[in-house]
């Protein structure tokens, strides 16, 4: 049976058309209560499920922001500890070394101030004692009636010139009494320079142990904040973890780049030694083993650097005692060195397959003319054994940004789960309140569709009830948007 | 205290990627076998000097593992003692070039010492082409014939045999016109047509190379 059989009620198609429209309004229209009834509860189904979803999100991302501070604290914490624990330790060494140093340094002052004291007291002026005889004078000159006395002038003329002989010698004595003086002096000016510089570097250092103890009390009291959980210790940790992912993920990069150049020389050279046709998994032998031979090379590089304590990503490693701890630095440097040497080699055989494939191909070449070597061509095969020798010790420091990344990359994962699950939140309450208002559309359209029936049960109803009850008609009719 | 458990997951994530990505992948040798038949036949034995410098443009772009054969088109050609020169390139590069080199001066002397054939037998090469690729278990392969395409079989010999060429790539090259193709063009065509026809009915692909100054679409299949 077609649909045209079903829908032809009557030879005319507009008559059936018509007949079709009466019956399905006549039908909506008795089941126009059931059928709004299923319309509101299917949009508030739906609307509750979204709400309830979106409330279980909410609890996972509330979860998830937890975990998120919790971890950033944890390592701010770590980071924080670390920092102060090193700063303690440089603190330690400076008193250490500056004490030890303090008893010499103590006596190196107590012998220039004793020097220098000596040297003062050896330097001081005595003034020249008058002569014994000069009383003697004195009591010659009171001699009464002496003016008139040739006798008397004659010895005090003599006395005269023998003052002026013990003047001459007192003035010669005095002098080279303050030329002495002036030379202890002199030698008193190295003595106060070099206590001039033992205090200048006494206060050095006790400027350094301050400026120390200023850094410890920073840090301290950013170790206090990330303690007691504040926001501003989160922030502030969260936008370091932010710089430190993009920081790390750049220097990655540029590791990766030199992982690839470090690939590309020793990958042709290595076919030379497993061979340029057998195969490992789809992908080249050769291409594999210089793959393998790099990888390694990172790995031992970790394992130096982890076990310098520059880094802390395998606890075990750290955790050894210094004896194993300083071999296995040895251990790792020397299969670095021995990969290093390999790849230099590696980069030498590559120089020597270029310049045969390059004559090969010179010689099938029409002519076959042989290719001439330049004499320059020493200069890039140092230059590649050089990098072939340098790029494994570079690429050992990539555990540094490595583990910055790994770090930051927890924090950045947390913080854009967050984000996907707020925006997660978000479109399911979109859709929830798009289900909830549809379903009060789809009821105006119903009506629309049944609006006949429905305008002559408005004109009844007019007809038969007061101007009051007609307001409570239309009140209810609408009660169900109300409910919403 | 948190755990750190990225890692460990990662790798176990790259180890299963790794394996499913070289399961998925089918076995194919990566290897090419090239098989070149040489008209050594009338006046085409002037045009052998153009045949060695397709053969050494092809030794300069063949690989380690790489298998090339050169073999003349004679009375009958269906017979290892045509076959010029073979080698299966050493894995080792340069090995691979000593063989190259080796493989050019072979080349060389019989370019300066060949003599020409009374008869023409392609489809006779062709055969022991086939059979020399098969053993050869060469990824891809390749039968390039140096000829003007014209069969002159002598009497009793029979070559109305079916190729099997599945999947190998045949390329004409150098396929000069004869005096006779000037006269009527159609006899050129229809050459061609034929043995186009022969080689798609067997399987194989079919490319003609008459300009060598585009010698890079010889290897590009």
């Amino acid at each position: 049976m077609s649909f045209n059989d079903v829908f032809m009620l009557f030879p005319s198609p507009v008559m059936s058309g018509f007949a079709w429209f009466f019956i399905l309004t006549t039908v909506f229209y008795i089941a126009r209560i059931h059928a709004h009834k299923a319309i509101y509860s299917f949009a508030r189904v739906f609307h509750n499920a979204m709400r309830m979803s979106a409330q279980s999100v909410r609890r996972a991302e509330k979860r998830m922001l937890e975990r998120n501070k919790e971890v950033l604290l944890t390592q701010g914490r770590e980071a924080t500890e670390h920092i102060i624990e090193r700063e303690f330790e440089r603190i330690n060494d400076t008193v250490q070394k500056d004490l030890s140093e303090y008893p010499a340094l103590h006596r190196l002052l107590s012998e220039e101030i004793t020097s220098i004291d000596e040297d003062y007291q050896a330097s001081t002026e005595v003034p020249p004692a008058p002569p014994g005889w000069v009383k003697a004078v004195e009591a010659v000159a009171k001699i009464p009636g002496a003016k008139g006395d040739p006798m008397v002038g004659h010895v005090l003329e003599d006395i005269h010139q023998s003052l002026i002989k013990a003047n001459t010698k007192a003035t010669e004595e005095y002098r080279k009494a303050s030329h002495k003086r002036h030379q202890l002096l002199s030698t008193m000016m190295p003595h106060w320079r070099k206590v001039g510089q033992t205090l200048a570097q006494v206060d050095k250092n006790i400027n350094s142990l301050l400026q120390r103890s200023v850094t410890i009390d920073r840090h301290m009291d950013e170790y206090e904040h990330i303690q007691a959980g504040s926001e501003r210790a989160v922030q502030r940790l969260s936008s370091s973890s932010l710089t430190q992912f993009f920081i790390s993920a750049f220097v990655l990069v540029i590791a990766v780049g030199g992982a690839i150049i470090n690939f590309n020389l020793i990958a042709r050279p290595m076919s030379e030694m497993v061979g340029g046709t057998s195969q490992l998994m789809g992908f080249q032998t050769s291409e594999i083993a210089a793959l393998v031979i790099i990888l390694v090379e990172i790995a031992m590089g970790l394992f130096l650097m982890e076990s310098m304590r520059i880094t802390r990503l395998f606890p075990v490693i750290g955790a050894l005692n210094d004896k194993l701890r300083v071999r296995m630095i040895w251990i790792t440097f020397g299969i670095l060195l021995t990969l290093a040497c390999v790849e230099a080699g590696l980069a030498y055989m590559r120089e020597l397959l270029m310049q045969d494939a390059a004559a090969t191909r010179a010689l099938l070449r029409e002519g076959g003319v042989e290719v001439i070597e330049s004499s320059y061509l020493w200069i890039t095969t140092a230059a590649q054994m050089g990098m072939g020798f340098i790029l494994p010790f570079a690429l050992t420091f990539v555990a540094i940004p490595l583990e910055s990344f790994v770090h930051s990359l927890r924090t950045v994962v947390g913080i854009v789960a967050v984000a996907l699950l707020r925006s997660l939140i978000w479109l399911l309450r979109l859709t929830g309140n798009i289900a909830r208002f549809s379903g009060a559309m789809l009821v105006n359209i119903y009506d629309l569709f049944i609006f006949a029936p429905l305008w002559i049960e408005r004109q009844v109803r007019l007809k038969q009830k007061q101007p009051d009850s007609k307001e409570k008609s239309e009140s209810t009719d609408n009660v169900h948007y109300s409910s919403l | 205290m948190l755990k750190l458990k990225f890692p460990g997951f990662t790798l176990l994530l790259l180890t299963v990627l790794v394996l499913v990505t070289s399961c998925s992948r089918e076995q194919v040798p990566n290897t090419r076998g090239v098989y070149m038949l040489m008209d050594t036949s009338g006046t085409y034995t002037k045009e052998l000097k153009q045949a060695q410098r397709v053969i050494n443009f092809i030794l300069s772009n063949l690989n380690p593992g790489d298998t090339f054969a050169v073999a003349r088109v004679d009375t009958g050609s269906f017979s290892e003692k045509d076959i010029v020169a073979k080698v299966t390139f050493e894995d080792r590069p340069s090995m691979a070039n000593q063989q190259k080199r080796l493989f050019r001066d072979k080349i060389g002397d019989f370019v300066k010492n060949v003599k020409g054939s009374a008869h023409t037998d392609i489809t006779g090469g062709m055969l022991q082409a086939i059979e020399y690729l098969n053993e050869a278990g060469a990824g891809h392969n390749l039968i390039l014939i140096f000829s003007d395409l014209k069969e002159d079989l002598q009497k009793g010999y029979i070559r109305d045999i079916p190729l099997q060429l599945n999947g190998v790539s045949v390329v004409a090259l150098n396929v000069t016109k004869l005096r006779s193709d000037n006269v009527d063009p159609r006899e050129y065509l229809d050459r061609l047509a034929s043995w186009q026809e022969r080689v798609e009915s067997g399987g194989g692909n079919w490319k003609v190379v008459n300009d060598l100054e585009r010698l890079e679409a010889i290897l590009a299949f």
